[in-house]
């Protein structure tokens, strides 16, 4: 009676990691501390949260904003730092044209603002720097996947990491400064001399797939939904399992 | 209450249609799955119902085309916070399915599970009463397969991670046992107008 039942199919990828309730239940009170651009578009908002519980590298959490009315707008946005970020949290957030939230943030947010956040949230997209993982983001859907990449460093992890990431442009590349040699940028419109042009390929893949790890690796792919459906498919024309290949797809 | 310093919100509209927390998505649709889109054809698709029942049974899509047509227009509301109005699904009731496999009485609960492996449950009282569709086309047209199609299960009244995509069939208990997301921290029922998000809500 106890057993979980499961289905006879192809993607039988259970939860990773057991989720605080109680964490996710309470609001709690996140003070700006400070904002970085990142690119024209994108900037991260750094975040005291004294009573944070932590969490793991690809989490999100629900952030929520108070109008004097009484009305709210809250939205899910993926964690940006690394978990040993103590007492601290960023998220970088895209100007999104017409965003009520991402707007605030942009046009208004200062040092010593307060907002709500509530979280860690769904444990199905975390990595805690177990298994070898081979990231694939594309704008702001790199986010998640940065916590993973500090992770690993912050940490010394020797587990295989690797991270393909997809901008326009170098200027639109969130975190450019911070990548090392686990990172491959591509570059969609324009890209530095001597990079080619042009969006994520197999060609990216197959040395990746072809030589994996012991025991393979763990995708995790994260961007807008046009992103998500074109890099999963290659990933599996490559051969990667469909049970290990997790989407986390910005609407 | 915490008020964040100068921020306004959208232009308020009354819509007695959007629960809390919600804001109207418009014409956007956002995909939200965390898996891979199957590639799942009519002919591929069954739908069984099976667990706590007199007559277990699988349809594939020509049988399950042979039962009455049944439409919602209305509603839909994702835990993420967007709601969509005044969508248009055409399929057939599960009422249609279930009085062909006959619930025991002892039936309270279902898991439903995707061709893919998802999986979520749902208390029996909220896929009866013609408030839950086998859906195979939106809008007029088929299903989308990113949203689901050939086939999803669609419980419009509670947030949309209940309405499983390409959904393969319905398992009855006696119990409540946890889905995917719920086990990852979602809220076991997920009714938007008591914002039941998460577990703990």
């Amino acid at each position: 009676m106890t057993d979980t039942f499961t289905p006879p199919t192809r993607f039988a990828v259970p939860g990773r990691i057991p989720v605080s309730n109680r964490a996710a239940a309470l609001w709690q009170t996140a003070t700006l501390t400070e904002i970085r651009r990142e690119t024209p578009r994108a900037a991260t908002f750094r975040f005291a949260v004294p009573a944070w519980a932590g969490h793991l590298p690809g989490q999100h959490l629900m952030l929520r904003l108070t109008a004097g009315d009484g009305y709210t707008a809250q939205r899910h946005y993926s964690i940006a730092s690394a978990p040993d970020d103590s007492g601290h949290i960023e998220l970088t957030l895209d100007h999104v044209a017409g965003g009520e939230v991402s707007g605030w943030f942009h046009s208004v947010a200062r040092p010593g603002d307060r907002v709500e956040v509530r979280g860690p949230l769904s444990g199905f997209f975390a990595w805690p720097g177990d298994r070898p993982a081979l990231l694939i983001g594309a704008g702001s859907g790199v986010v998640p996947l940065m916590s993973m990449v500090r992770h690993h460093r912050s940490r010394g992890l020797g587990t295989p990491l690797r991270l393909l990431v997809s901008a326009r442009t170098p200027e639109d590349l969130i975190y450019a400064r911070e990548y090392g040699p686990e990172t491959t940028p591509v570059f969609t419109r324009r890209a530095p001399e001597g990079v080619p042009v042009g969006r994520l390929s197999q060609a990216h893949l197959t040395p990746l797939l072809t030589d994996p790890p012991t025991d393979g690796w763990e995708a995790y792919v994260c961007g807008s939904n046009a992103f998500a459906e074109h890099a999963s498919r290659l990933l599996v024309a490559a051969g990667q399992p469909v049970s290990r290949i997790r989407i986390e797809r910005f609407g | 209450m915490n008020v964040t310093r100068d921020f306004t919100g959208r232009p308020r509209v009354h819509n007695p249609g959007l629960p809390p927390g919600q804001y109207d998505a418009g014409d956007d649709w956002p995909v939200l799955s965390a898996e891979v889109t199957p590639e799942l054809s009519p002919a591929d698709w069954t739908f069984r119902v099976d667990g706590l029942v007199a007559e277990p049974r699988t349809w594939d899509w020509d049988e399950a085309h042979t039962l009455p047509e049944s439409a919602y227009e209305g509603d839909i509301h994702c835990v993420t916070s967007w709601s969509k109005f005044g969508v248009r699904f055409a399929g057939v009731s599960l009422d249609a399915f279930l009085a062909a496999v006959r619930p025991d009485a002892a039936a309270t609960h279902a898991v439903a599970y995707s061709h893919t492996g998802y999986t979520t449950n749902l208390p029996l009282a909220d896929l009866t009463g013609g408030r839950a569709w086998i859906a195979w086309e939106y809008d007029g047209k088929p299903l989308p397969a990113e949203h689901g199609g050939p086939a999803r299960l669609l419980v419009p009244h509670l947030y949309f991670w209940k309405s499983a995509k390409w959904i393969a069939g319905l398992r009855l208990l006696d119990h409540d046992e946890p889905g995917f997301w719920e086990q990852n921290g979602y809220h076991a029922r997920g009714n938007p107008w008591e914002e039941q998000r998460y577990s703990g809500d």
